[in-house]
């Protein structure tokens, strides 16, 4: 998943819908100043049933976590499967960079992977949504009308790679449907 | 639809394959060995410079890379991941002179090696710091990197001034009790930085992947370096600065690296956990 402009707040909804036995690893980007501190875990984790792990280096992905991208690296997904790191440029302004772990992910893990742009104020993401619907993964964007900052999603929308455009409040049940149901 | 082309497993594993035959290239051709680094970003990044270069495939970079060096040194630049700043995490350098340096300052002599020093700027606000602490005459750099264009820049430690500007902050974060202006000379749209800072700095290439220990320091310094490894490889680097330490001696790493899997944990006691200052054991205890 991914956002910016508004994220937080999409975040906890989201997180908040989802059953303690979800059965999938979650990895988010939320664009931040490197210099923020890394609460964003503890924030989200509040609203969860899922741990939500802010992650180091090589970390081992397991299923029914969230992990979060922290402030000033870029967080991609290895082929064994472990979390990797880059403080190469940023991307759209942005490091942590959506696009970053869309790319990465959606090479390594294929129809085996759901991805979701959320509110934002730029374009990062789409050509990683692109990529994933490419690799024969599912694709879901927030609704403009639910967004605080429709950009983000409305780029993605615009690729025509966009499998499917839900209202904030829907996305959470949604994936609990999908993906626990 | 016609635009979104699949991909299939199959186009990812001849990707795979391009992009270790590239790696073999730059290896037998330029002695870089890149064949054990992390491969998520060592991926996005050969990706990105195909792109940019408008060339049509991996095959065709190995190609132009093996006959065309200036293009190889873009590559180059690429794949080491050039980006860096003065003081960055300025809690680290905080932690470093809270933590570190009384304990350096019973030594009489410090040797100090920053490995993956890039552009230079994390060797000159280490200069800087020690400068501060009344440490640095009887202290030696030692800055190292794979990458002999970016240690020429490094050695200039010529920065712009829109970077330096922004800089000033993480310094005053970083607990410099100075100004940042103090140390640079500033000349059109860039600073030039104090020549006697140099004093106590060697420049020197090395490879963490192949080359050998350097020996016995009291400091090693590796921030966001390990990332872009795999395991195996930091393993190696990891027991690389064990034996280039000095009983006592402390490593550096960056905020997000740690020994967890590198299979060196019980080398080394725990400093600072969350800015990963550790210290190499003493002594081993006796049963």
């Amino acid at each position: 998943m991914g956002a910016s402009w508004g994220g937080l707040n999409a975040y906890t909804q989201i997180l908040s819908a989802l059953p303690s036995r979800f059965p999938a690893a979650i990895l988010l980007v939320q664009h931040q100043h490197a210099s923020a501190e890394n609460r964003l875990p503890w924030l989200l984790a509040r609203y969860c049933a899922l741990p939500v792990i802010a992650p180091e280096d090589k970390e081992v992905i397991l299923p029914g976590h969230v992990y979060v991208a922290p402030p000033g690296y870029h967080m991609l997904v290895n082929e064994d499967e472990t979390l990797a790191f880059s403080v190469g440029r940023p991307v759209h302004f942005s490091r942590p960079a959506v696009d970053e772990l869309f790319f990465s992910a959606g090479a390594v893990y294929g129809r085996h992977l759901a991805a979701v742009i959320l509110t934002g104020a730029n374009e990062d993401g789409a050509a990683g949504i692109e990529y994933i619907h490419r690799r024969g993964g599912y694709t879901i964007a927030q609704s403009s009308v639910s967004a605080e900052a429709p950009t983000m999603p409305e780029s993605a929308v615009k690729t025509g790679a966009v499998s499917r455009v839900l209202d904030l409040e829907a996305i959470g049940p949604f994936l609990a449907e999908k993906v626990a149901g | 639809m016609a635009e979104h082309l699949p991909i299939t497993d199959e186009d990812i594993d001849v990707e795979d394959i391009e992009i270790r035959l590239l790696l073999e290239a730059i290896f037998q051709m330029y002695g870089y060995d890149f064949r054990s680094y992390s491969k998520a970003s060592l991926r996005r990044r050969v990706l990105h410079r195909l792109t940019m270069s408008g060339l049509s495939s991996i095959m065709e970079m190995t190609d132009k890379v093996l006959r065309d060096r200036p293009f190889f040194v873009t590559l180059l630049n690429d794949l080491t991941v050039n980006v860096t700043e003065m003081y960055r995490d300025p809690e680290f350098y905080r932690a470093f002179r809270e933590d570190v340096v009384p304990v350096l300052k019973t030594f009489p002599f410090i040797k100090i090696w920053h490995a993956g020093c890039s552009t230079g700027e994390e060797i000159y606000s280490m200069a800087i710091l020690l400068e501060e602490e009344g440490l640095y005459d009887r202290a030696m750099i030692y800055a190292t990197d794979i990458d002999k264009n970016v240690l020429a820049a490094a050695k200039k430690g010529i920065y712009s001034i829109e970077a330096v500007k922004q800089y000033g902050d993480n310094y005053r974060r970083a607990g410099g009790r100075h100004s940042l202006s103090d140390y640079f000379t500033a000349r059109y749209d860039s600073v030039i930085m104090d020549q006697r800072l140099k004093r106590n700095i060697v420049f020197a290439d090395h490879d963490l992947a192949t080359d050998q220990v350097f020996g016995e320091m009291h400091v090693i310094l590796c921030r966001n370096v390990l990332i872009y490894f795999d395991r195996a490889l930091q393993g190696r680097v990891i027991r690389l600065f064990s034996e280039s330490l000095d009983l006592g001696g402390y490593l550096c790493l960056g905020t997000k690296e740690s020994l967890r899997f590198t299979g060196e944990e019980e080398a080394f006691d725990v400093i600072n956990t969350s800015l990963r200052i550790f210290r190499k054991r003493q002594l081993q205890h006796l049963q």
